[in-house]
């Protein structure tokens, strides 16, 4: 069976003023539908740039990302992105901000009434339906980051890019939502990549879990299969020997095998 | 799962050989049972938790509030604040002017003057007599007129050409210098040739005024269209919107507070240059006014042409800056 997603030999390098930095080498990955994948690893180890390049938003240097066979090579819709910053438009309500989304992707296939009902479910989705009418300003951190889900969702996604989500939010607002993200991804199954530095929160959402090596040139160092059922509760799972092992496995690697060094420039 | 699992490596059972380093301490006996008893309750500590005391809510209520009613007082006071300190500058300053221009050698008329020779143009704003004979508010509106077409095409064609030295490298390596050098020239210099251009003297006006005008909305619409965050372009991108979509959806309401900054220095350049053009135009406007005044040494009547320029101008920089409050309403907010 062919993947859904794939990541055929990926390299990328930025040139910048005649020096060409290596930023990913050789990156290998294959992603079944319906997966939660996280990508983890420390910070400057271009996992960002890994999820740019599956959205299309950067090139690659060689290799190719192949969604159901076809080459990726130009962003849109159908790799929809959530942004860490949630990047609403603020002169924009809730409501409207969706709408720009689903009357591009759905313009020509439903009609206005249809387009309403579907930007509702998405914002039901998300428990936002009651700040339609709010600006982003008006609204909080985690609330923002829920329409930028919303948003994501109403393009009717292949794949779900999440650019650490939750990494701007507080630690209770944060659990929150990835508890909605669980309960959405169970709802709609959709393929999601998160990209995070939370351990706790890449085991608690994955079906596996790709660990980055250090840059420059990072590739996938190890990739860990969480073996626990779903539905996930963080309660129970904070004292489960298999939650407690996999948590280990991912602080092992990062933390022993692939500690971070601060860059001496 | 047992608690003790992950203790079980960390198990302090006490070696014979060991207990020997505490003996000066206390006897063997006592160190063997404290060592016994710290594991015992690692074992059996488990961490409580205590609730709250319950304790008995209470409501309690507010003090009614204060019913607002209508101080008359309070209202005057305040306007009395606001209102008399301008009063009183202007007060003073006629008396000082009064004073200083009383004496028959004086040559500049004192208010008094002003007031008794320019009455019907004080008084009579809208009088039409006639070609050449109407009254201050008819010639400040024919001038603003003027400005509104120069200035309404240089709003346009400016963030149009803005837009585009924002968006392309290309565009602004070319274009930016010219610009640059063309933004110095004084209003004035441009009139000789466009009334070459044109051959008719409210044309070269308009004109004059568009290209007076033009610069600050290009250059800070520019600014605005570079300084658009990356975030909004890859939304765009995702979305695959298309120039004319990303221009109108993204673009515009992004740069809207620099565009309306530049609108607001340009409104103000080209009310500056409608009265000089008018001035060599001729015509009916305002600027014409006063070059006509000064001709037949009619000085009254330049002053108060003068205080109808500065509440126009200042009329129409609250206007833009107005109008630019409710259209970027929601987009300097974070």
């Amino acid at each position: 069976m062919a993947a859904y997603l794939k990541l055929d030999h990926i390299d990328k390098s930025f040139a910048r003023g005649g020096q060409v930095s290596e930023v990913l080498k050789d990156i290998r990955l294959t992603i079944d539908k319906g997966e939660f994948v996280s990508i983890i690893g420390h910070s400057g180890c271009g996992k960002s740039t890994l999820l740019n390049l599956i959205a299309g938003l950067t090139k690659v240097s060689s290799g190719a990302v192949l969604l159901e066979d076809k080459e990726v090579d130009s962003p849109g819709p159908e790799r929809a992105v959530v942004f860490q910053n949630h990047s609403l438009l603020p002169w924009l309500t809730v409501y409207e901000n969706i709408n720009l989304a689903v009357s591009k992707v759905f313009g020509g296939t439903k009609s206005r009434a249809e387009r309403h009902d579907w930007i509702m479910r998405n914002l039901d989705l998300v428990q936002m339906a009651h700040a339609k009418d709010k600006r982003p300003a008006e609204i909080s951190g985690g609330m923002k980051q829920r329409v930028g889900i919303a948003r994501a969702l109403a393009m009717e996604p292949k794949i779900l890019l999440l650019d650490e989500p939750f990494g701007a939010l507080d630690a209770l607002t944060r659990a929150h939502l990835q508890d909605a993200v669980m309960d959405i991804h169970s709802r709609l199954g959709s393929t999601t990549i998160m990209i995070t530095h939370d351990v706790d929160e890449a085991v608690l959402l994955s079906d596996r879990i790709v660990m980055m090596t250090n840059g420059p040139a990072a590739t996938i160092g190890e990739v860990l299969a969480v073996p626990l059922a779903r539905p996930r509760r963080r309660v129970e799972l904070s004292s489960d020997r298999t939650f407690l092992r996999c948590r280990e496995a991912v602080l092992k690697f990062l933390y022993e095998r692939h500690r971070f060094v601060e860059a001496a420039e | 799962m047992s608690a003790t699992a992950p203790f079980a490596p960390l198990s302090l059972k006490p070696r014979p050989r060991r207990k020997r380093r505490f003996s000066r301490l206390s006897p063997d006996t006592t160190t063997e049972l404290c060592l016994d008893m710290s594991i015992q309750a690692i074992e059996d500590t488990k961490v409580k938790v205590f609730p709250a005391p319950p304790e008995p809510s209470k409501v309690i209520a507010f003090a009614p509030k204060a019913r607002r009613r209508f101080d008359p007082l309070a209202i005057l006071s305040k306007l009395a604040g606001t209102l008399l300190p301008p009063v009183v500058v202007i007060v003073l300053m006629l008396v000082v002017w009064q004073v200083a221009c009383s004496s028959p050698t004086a040559s500049l008329p004192p208010p008094s003057q002003v007031w008794n020779e320019a009455y019907d143009l004080i008084a009579h704003p809208f009088f039409d007599n006639g070609p050449q004979d109407i009254g201050l508010a008819w010639r400040v509106l024919i001038s603003l007129q003027r400005v509104a077409i120069g200035f309404g095409l240089a709003a346009i064609v400016g963030v149009a050409l803005g837009a585009l030295v924002g968006q392309s490298v290309w565009a602004m390596r070319g274009l930016d210098p010219v610009f640059q050098i063309l933004r110095t020239v004084p209003p004035l210099a441009w009139l000789p040739l466009s009334l070459a251009a044109f051959r008719d003297s409210s044309p070269s006006a308009i004109f004059v005024i568009f290209i007076t005008s033009i610069w600050p909305v290009i250059i800070n619409t520019a600014v605005g269209v570079r300084n658009i965050p990356e975030d909004y372009r890859n939304v765009a991108r995702i979305l695959r919107l298309n120039q004319i979509e990303f221009f109108v959806k993204i673009m515009v309401p992004a740069a809207a507070p620099y565009i309306f900054t530049g609108l607001r220095i340009g409104i103000g350049l080209s009310w500056l240059a409608i009265v000089a053009a008018e001035m060599l135009t001729g015509g009916v406007g305002i600027g014409f006014f006063i070059w006509d005044a000064w001709n037949s040494s009619r000085l009254p009547d330049i002053i108060v042409a003068l205080a109808y320029i500065g509440v126009t101008g200042f009329c129409l920089d609250r206007l833009v800056a107005a109008v630019g409050g409710v259209v970027t309403r929601g987009t300097t907010a974070k």
